[in-house]
C-alpha cells in the first residue's frame, strides 16, 4: 500500500453526476475495506480525544477507528453499537463536518478523519456479513411507551430495551423510520438496504413496533397509562409545515417540501408499480436553502424537472450540509440566491405558472448571527415555473400537547423539557423536533438517549 | 382494567392469534347500492375512540395510496368500524373486490377533530334543532352524528340525496335515528324530486320549519351549493370536507384549504368548517389536482381485470 499522508483524506467514490441525477441509487458509494483501513490509520487515537464530546451521543469514536484500522470489523460495530441504534443512518446523514469531524486534531492541519464514512463503513459491512450486534439485559418487567419511530423514538427505545425495559413503539404512519422513511430520500439513505435492516436490529432488542396508532387520537397518553405503561417518551418529531402566506399559495402545484418528499419517499410515487401519484412540472422552484430544500431540487431533478433554489440569503449562509449543496450543484440545481418570492401566479384553471421575486441584500445581522435579508427596492422581477416547493421548516404538531393535561409547551409550540428530557408531566418525557422544531437526526438521537437514561433513573426511583 | 382496557386487550390479543394476521380483517361486508358497499373493519383501537365528525386513513394493499375515508359507524365493543365506500379510483375498485375473511394493509384513525357539539355543553345543544343534509356516500358519516345527537334527546331532521332510487343508501338505518327523514332524487325516481337545495327551501320556506343549525356532508359541489341555500336562509352551517390528503396528521398541507381569510389543514383543523366561510371555488380545483392521474390508474384497473376476464 502506499504511504499513507497523515493530513489527506482517503478519497471515496461516488456516482457519476449525470447519471445519478436520473436515477434514485445512493450518490456515495462507501469505502472499501482497503479504503476504510487506509483512512483508519491516518486516525492519531489521541489519549484524550476531542472528537467524542463532539457527538451527541458521545460514540467512542478513537476506539472503532481503531479496530477499522486492524481489519476487527465486527467489533467496529461492536464499539458503535454501545451507543448508536443506527450507525448506518448516521454514517450517511449526520453533520459529521459541523461536529466530530469539526475538532478532529488533524483538521487543524489538514483534513479531518472521514468519522462519518468509516462509522457507515463499519455498519455496512456488520450488516453484509451478517453480524449480530446489541445485548440485553435480563427483562425488568416495566413497560414503557415510546411515541414516533423516528430517530429519537427508536433510539429511546433501544437505549431502554438494552436496559431490560418491555419497550412498546406506537407510530402514525403504516411504516416505522419517521423522517428516514418519509423524508430523506433513497439517493440519501436506502431504505431496504439501510434503515429497515437497522431498525429490525431494535426489534431484535426486544422493542414492538404497533404503526398506523395517532397518540393524541387512536390513544392519549393517558390511556396508554391505564393500558399499564409507567412512563411515555414523546419524540412525535416535526408537525406542520410552514408557508409563506404570499398570494397564490393555494394555486394547484405548490407543495410543502414534506408533502413532495412523504409522496416519493414513503409513498414510493417515483416507482412505476406504486400509485401515489406526484406533480412534476417542467421547470419546479423550491423556496429555502436546508437540507430538506436539497433533497426536495435533488428529487425533483430526478423526476425530469430544471430546478431551481430560491434562497434569500447567500451561498455562505446555507443552512444545508456542505456535502448536499455540492451534490446539488454537480447534479444541476441551479441556484437563485439573495431572491426572495413575493407571489405564485396562476392560469384560470388554478394551476401555477409562475413565481414573481424580489432580490435581496444582506443588511445588519439578526438574532441568528446570520445578516439579515433586506430587499432591493424594485428589483421585482418574474419567471415561469409549473411547480413550487416550499421548504421552509415546520412547527411542531400540537395534537400530544392538546389532548394531554399537564404537558406545557412553549410559544413556538415545542414541549417544554428539562435537562434530561423530563416534561412538566411526571412520567411524560420528550425530545427530538417535538421539543427543539427541525433540527437534526443525531440531534434527536442524543436527546432520546438522554431521555432514556432519565426514565431508567426515573423507574428505578420510583420503585425502590 | 377499566372496561376500555379490557376490550382493548382482549381485541388487540386477536392480532397475534395463533401468529395469523387479525387486525384490519374484513368482518362484513354488503352491498348498498351499484359500486356502493359496506364493510366493518376489525380495528378496536379506532373503534374504542371514534367520534361523530371523524374520518380515518386505508390502505389497500401494499402498492395502494392512502385513501381518506369516512366512519360510518364502530362498535366498541366488537371492536370493528363500518366504512361505506364508493368504488371509483383503483384502490376502492380493488377494495371492492375484497371479501369477508380479507384484511387490509393498513387502516388508521379517528384522524381529525370531532363534530363541535361533542364537546359543547349538551344542554345548549339541546336547545337546537338541527338539520342535516346528506349527499351520495355523504349520508354515511351523517348517521354517527345523528345517532349521538339522538340519543341524547336533540332533535334531528335529516334530508338525503341521490341521483336516481338506486342509489339510495342506509335510508333504513337513517330513519331508526333520525326525527324526521326527507329523501330526495334529482330524477324524482323516488321521494321529493329535485335537489337537496330544493329540498331545503322547500321544508323552510314553504313548511314553515324552523333550524337553527344545518351540517352538510357530501361532494364539495353540492356542500357549496348548500352553503348558499342556508345563508340566504340565515342558517348557520358545518360542512365536512374532504380534500386531497397524504398522510392525515398535518404533516403534508396537501389539504389546505381557505377559510375565512386563513389557510387551515383539513386533516388537524377540521375536517368540519363554518360552511359560509370556505372558499370552496378553490376547495373544488384543488380537489382536481391529481385528476389525469386517477383516470390513468382507474383506466388501469378496468382494462387488467377485463383482460383478466378473458
Amino acid at each position: 500500500m502506499a504511504k499513507i499522508d497523515r493530513f489527506k483524506r482517503t478519497p471515496i467514490s461516488n456516482q457519476d453526476p449525470v447519471i445519478r441525477s436520473t436515477n434514485f441509487e445512493e450518490v456515495c458509494l462507501g469505502y472499501t475495506e482497503e479504503e476504510a483501513v487506509q483512512e483508519a490509520k491516518r486516525c492519531l487515537q489521541c489519549p484524550n480525544p476531542t472528537c467524542v464530546p463532539g457527538c451527541p451521543v458521545a460514540i467512542d469514536i478513537p476506539g472503532f477507528i481503531n479496530h477499522i484500522a486492524n481489519r476487527e470489523f465486527a467489533e467496529a460495530a461492536h464499539v458503535l453499537a454501545d451507543y448508536t441504534a443506527l450507525p448506518a443512518v448516521c454514517g450517511r446523514v449526520c453533520p459529521q463536518e459541523d461536529q466530530c469531524e469539526k475538532v478532529c486534531i488533524l483538521a487543524k492541519k489538514g483534513e479531518a478523519i472521514a468519522i462519518g464514512k468509516l462509522e457507515r463503513f463499519a455498519a455496512d459491512w456488520a450488516r453484509e456479513n451478517g453480524v449480530e450486534v446489541g445485548k440485553t439485559k435480563p427483562g425488568n418487567g416495566h413497560k414503557i411507551a415510546i411515541i414516533g419511530s423516528g430517530p429519537s423514538g427508536v433510539t429511546c427505545a433501544g437505549e431502554l430495551a438494552k436496559e431490560g425495559y418491555d419497550v412498546t413503539i406506537f407510530e402514525a404512519l403504516h411504516e416505522p423510520g419517521g423522517v428516514l422513511v418519509y423524508g430523506i430520500p433513497e439517493f440519501r439513505l436506502p431504505k431496504e438496504k439501510v434503515v429497515k435492516p437497522e431498525i429490525e436490529n431494535v426489534k431484535k432488542l426486544g422493542v414492538k413496533i404497533e404503526t398506523n396508532v395517532i397518540v393524541g387520537r387512536t390513544v392519549t397518553i393517558d390511556s396508554l397509562f391505564e393500558e399499564g405503561f409507567e412512563a411515555v417518551y414523546v419524540g412525535s418529531g416535526a408537525g406542520l409545515p410552514i408557508f409563506m402566506n404570499i398570494p397564490g399559495e393555494n394555486l394547484n402545484g405548490v407543495f410543502s417540501a414534506n408533502e413532495f418528499l412523504t409522496r416519493n419517499n414513503l409513498m414510493k410515487a417515483f416507482r412505476e408499480d406504486y400509485e401515489t401519484p406526484i406533480k412534476v412540472g417542467k421547470r419546479v422552484a423550491v423556496v429555502g436553502g436546508g437540507n430538506v430544500a436539497m433533497d426536495a431540487a435533488r428529487t425533483a431533478k430526478r423526476l425530469g424537472a430544471d430546478v431551481y433554489i430560491v434562497y434569500r440569503r447567500t451561498e455562505a449562509e446555507l443552512p444545508a450540509r456542505l456535502e448536499e449543496v455540492h451534490h446539488a450543484m454537480e447534479e444541476g440545481i441551479n441556484f437563485e440566491f439573495l431572491t426572495n418570492p413575493i407571489e405564485i401566479t396562476g392560469n384560470e384553471k388554478g394551476w401555477v405558472n409562475g413565481i414573481k421575486c424580489v432580490r435581496m441584500e444582506l443588511g445588519e445581522p439578526d438574532a441568528s448571527g446570520r445578516r439579515r435579508p433586506v430587499e432591493i427596492k424594485g428589483s421585482e422581477f418574474e419567471f415561469e415555473v409549473e411547480t413550487v416547493i416550499m421548504a421552509l421548516g415546520t412547527s411542531p404538531n400540537p395534537l400530544i400537547a392538546s389532548t394531554t393535561d399537564g404537558l406545557q409547551t412553549n410559544k413556538r409550540q415545542g414541549i417544554i423539557v428539562d435537562e434530561g428530557g423530563h416534561t412538566t408531566r411526571e412520567g411524560v418525557f420528550a425530545g427530538g423536533d417535538a421539543v427543539t422544531g427541525s433540527a437534526t437526526v443525531i440531534l434527536a438521537m442524543g436527546a432520546g438517549k438522554d431521555a432514556a437514561k432519565t426514565i431508567d433513573k426515573y423507574i428505578k426511583e420510583k420503585n425502590s | 382494567m377499566d372496561k376500555r382496557a379490557k376490550i382493548l386487550s382482549n381485541s388487540i390479543s386477536l392480532y397475534y392469534y395463533k401468529g395469523e394476521k387479525q387486525l384490519y380483517k374484513i368482518v362484513r361486508k354488503e352491498i348498498l347500492a351499484p359500486n356502493i358497499f359496506s364493510m366493518d373493519i376489525l380495528a378496536p383501537r379506532v373503534a374504542a375512540s371514534a367520534k361523530p365528525g371523524q374520518f380515518l386513513i386505508i390502505i389497500v394493499d401494499e402498492k395502494g395510496e392512502r385513501v381518506p375515508l369516512t366512519i360510518c359507524d364502530y362498535d366498541k365493543d366488537e371492536g370493528t368500524v363500518q366504512i361505506v365506500v364508493q368504488a371509483m379510483g383503483s384502490s376502492t375498485k380493488r377494495l371492492a373486490d375484497m371479501v369477508e375473511g380479507d384484511s387490509l394493509k393498513d387502516f388508521v384513525g379517528p384522524l381529525g377533530v370531532p363534530s363541535e357539539f361533542v364537546s359543547e355543553d349538551i344542554e345548549e345543544v339541546k336547545k337546537r334543532k338541527y338539520l342535516f343534509v346528506a349527499g351520495g356516500v355523504g349520508t354515511a358519516p351523517v348517521y354517527p352524528q345523528v345517532r349521538w345527537l339522538t340519543e341524547r334527546g336533540v332533535e334531528v331532521d335529516v334530508i338525503m340525496g341521490a341521483k336516481n332510487k338506486e342509489l339510495v343508501i342506509l335510508e333504513d338505518k337513517m330513519k331508526s335515528v333520525a326525527s324526521n327523514l326527507y329523501v330526495a332524487t334529482d330524477d324524482g325516481s323516488y321521494g321529493f324530486h329535485g335537489l337537496v337545495t330544493n329540498y331545503i327551501e322547500e321544508l323552510v320556506e314553504k313548511q314553515g320549519k324552523e333550524y337553527n343549525k344545518c351540517v352538510a356532508i357530501g361532494p364539495m359541489i353540492m356542500m357549496k351549493f348548500t352553503a348558499l341555500t342556508t345563508k340566504k336562509l340565515n342558517i348557520p352551517t358545518v360542512v365536512s370536507l374532504n380534500p386531497i390528503m397524504v398522510d392525515g396528521t398535518g404533516m403534508c398541507g396537501a389539504c389546505r384549504v381557505t377559510v375565512g381569510d386563513e389557510t387551515k389543514f383539513a386533516c388537524v383543523h377540521g375536517p368540519e368548517f363554518d360552511g359560509h366561510l370556505v372558499d370552496f371555488d378553490e376547495a373544488l380545483k384543488r380537489q382536481t389536482q391529481y385528476k389525469e392521474e386517477e383516470i390513468e390508474l382507474s383506466e388501469a384497473y378496468n382494462h387488467g381485470t377485463e383482460e383478466a376476464g378473458k
